[in-house]
């Protein structure tokens, strides 16, 4: 067990480590796109990670992440182009470009949504569960869509990057440490609560719901408060993903977007800390370089996600460090 | 006489037409081992089923410790404590014995809300859980996981884990099921000891066990209760025999 253990971390640190020489390599080579790539990967795994939470740990296939995903991308858009044209938002509140308060405002408004759709679809589990995930995102996704101050279909330009204090945010190598450091800082809370009371009782509600509730916990309630810390850091990798495109679309809100990050993490590795790190690497370098090849990558994804579930079900982090084992 | 903890009065679940329960009356006293036998399909499970609190009865009353728990989820039940154990084991299979049982020991303490110490580094679950898995002899087998463990040994896990909870009085569904002679025999000798922690109510096919342990007896036929009293008692109910012991002999 004790070397299995050290065999993850090396796991885990080598992907840190790549992770980060990419856009170094990067702007060494003065390729900045593949420092956008990088950024892509660190937001997508910061997305899983949060996805990673429910969908790892307490067992629950939510398909309607993407609602937070967007969530926090329309925050930090509405926020922007309030503070870009000067127009106050709410009850004479001003927008803000300032990275913190929208972080903060992606934060709880993920945490709100993800409460009143946790109340709901958690009382339900399995096929049912997916399915009123999915039906929530998609009710958000077509109100985005029709909702014309702030774009509509087509989408919501931030036309100056929103500003970090002391960093100059459009530099990308700068923008991509901010989002790698948000990344390492919410894997390590992952780590934290996995390991804690809360974190058994969840992992419990996945295994043996029954036996929880014989010893006197309330699935439900373990269960709303993982969907709320999960949609939260979602939603702040939402506000990060506008920031890196400088622009947010109700595409950020689709159910295209959950599934993604669903197969990010079964490609890297159900429950496991680094599977989203590795399931987003991946997946981005696919993409990139799949997609280089044909414009049908995704049918080579699909035969690929195949070959997980039918041989590696660990994900790429189950096939270099073996299977999970509890203390 | 002392006041019963557990008290079931005129309880019924019908299905359709079936009286699963037919007005059941039933008490566990302080320091007694209450055994409920019956044949097969004599509506054991579903008496268990609505004194843990995963079914509704159609009318009748539940007291425990004086107070109506009808209206109680299962949980609330565990934490007023009534601890129950299931006819087929029920652990979180992944986690391993020790963990088993110090989830019962976090949710006793009612701390399933804290979200920075990690567990295993947390002694005031660690050494408790420990000494449980002693007491019922799987110390050894303490970081295997539940899944792994013999049949045997995750009945005595279900034991442990109802021992953590520091429950008020046990509900046992018939812990020696599948067991192996050896097995059987300790585990009679445990419970025995186990009474004067708090009383049991033992439902078990084991008659060696039910005849070694119990206190009180109550047969369970078609739903109905048809004798209640000692083992000498019961042993010599002609109708009792008829119905059941009968089968056997």
């Amino acid at each position: 067990m004790q070397t299995q253990l050290r065999r993850e971390t090396l796991v885990n640190a080598g992907l840190a480590v790549l992770l980060l020489a990419a856009p170094v390599l990067a702007v060494i080579a003065n390729e900045p796109f593949y420092i956008t790539l990088a950024t892509r990967m660190a937001i997508l795994a910061l997305a899983a990670v949060g996805l990673n939470f429910i969908l790892g740990l307490g067992g629950l296939v939510s398909f309607g992440h993407a609602a937070f995903f967007g969530i926090g991308g329309y925050a930090a858009g509405i926020l922007a182009t309030h503070a870009f044209n000067q127009e106050p938002l709410l009850f004479g509140l001003s927008g803000t470009n300032q990275m913190l308060a929208i972080w903060l405002v992606a934060l709880v408004a993920s945490a709100l949504v993800a409460l009143l759709i946790g109340l709901v679809s958690l009382r339900t589990a399995g096929v049912y569960f997916i399915m009123i995930t999915l039906a929530f995102a998609q009710m958000i996704y077509y109100f985005a869509i029709s909702w014309p101050a702030y774009g509509g279909e087509d989408g919501l330009s931030i036309y100056v990057r929103n500003a970090f204090p002391g960093v100059n945010t459009l530099d990308p190598m700068s923008f991509f440490l901010i989002c790698y450091v948000l990344l390492m800082l919410f894997l390590g809370v992952f780590a934290v609560l996995r390991d804690s009371r809360f974190g058994a009782a969840l992992q419990a509600a996945r295994q043996n719901p029954v036996r929880l509730a014989a010893v006197g916990v309330d699935p439900f309630r373990i269960r709303l408060a993982a969907f709320v810390i999960s949609g939260m850091i979602t939603g702040l990798a939402g506000a990060l993903f506008a920031d890196l495109n400088r622009f947010v679309s109700p595409s950020m809100l689709s159910w295209h977007m959950s599934g993604e990050l669903i197969v990010l993490i079964i490609l890297g590795g159900t429950g496991r800390l680094f599977g989203p790190v590795a399931g987003a690497m991946l997946y981005i370098v696919f993409e990139y370089f799949l997609g280089g090849i044909t414009e049908r990558w995704q049918f080579f994804l699909g035969l690929i996600l195949l070959a997980v579930v039918l041989f590696a079900r660990g994900g790429l982090i189950g096939l270099l460090a073996g299977k999970v084992r509890h203390d | 006489m002392t006041e019963p903890l557990l008290d079931i009065s005129n309880l019924c679940k019908n299905f359709g037409a079936l009286k699963a329960t037919d007005n059941v009356s039933l008490d566990l006293r302080p320091g007694e081992i209450h055994a409920l036998i019956g044949p097969n399909g004599a509506g054991k499970s579903t008496l268990i089923h609505q004194i843990a609190g995963t079914l509704q009865p159609s009318s009748g009353s539940i007291r425990f410790l004086g107070q109506d728990i009808g209206g109680l989820s299962m949980p609330e039940r565990t934490q007023l404590g009534l601890g129950r154990t299931f006819q087929i084991s029920s652990l979180a299979l992944e986690f391993s014995a020790l963990r088993n049982v110090m989830l019962a020991l976090q949710a006793r303490q009612g701390t399933s809300f804290r979200f920075f110490k990690p567990v295993m580094r947390d002694s005031s679950l660690t050494e408790p859980a420990h000494e449980i898995l002693k007491r019922v002899g799987l110390d050894q087998r303490a970081g295997l996981p539940a899944g792994e463990l013999s049949h045997g040994e995750r009945r005595q896990l279900e034991i442990a884990i109802a021992l953590a909870l520091g429950s008020k009085a046990f509900l046992l569904d018939e812990p020696m099921a599948g067991m192996d002679q050896e097995g059987s025999k300790a585990l009679t000798r445990f419970l025995d000891t186990l009474r004067h922690e708090a009383p049991i109510l033992l439902v078990e096919h084991d008659m060696d066990a039910v005849f070694a342990l119990a206190d009180r007896i109550s047969v369970l036929v078609y739903g109905r209760i048809i004798a209640t009293g000692t083992v000498e008692q019961i042993r010599r109910d002609p109708e009792v025999r008829r119905a059941y012991l009968g089968e056997e002999a």
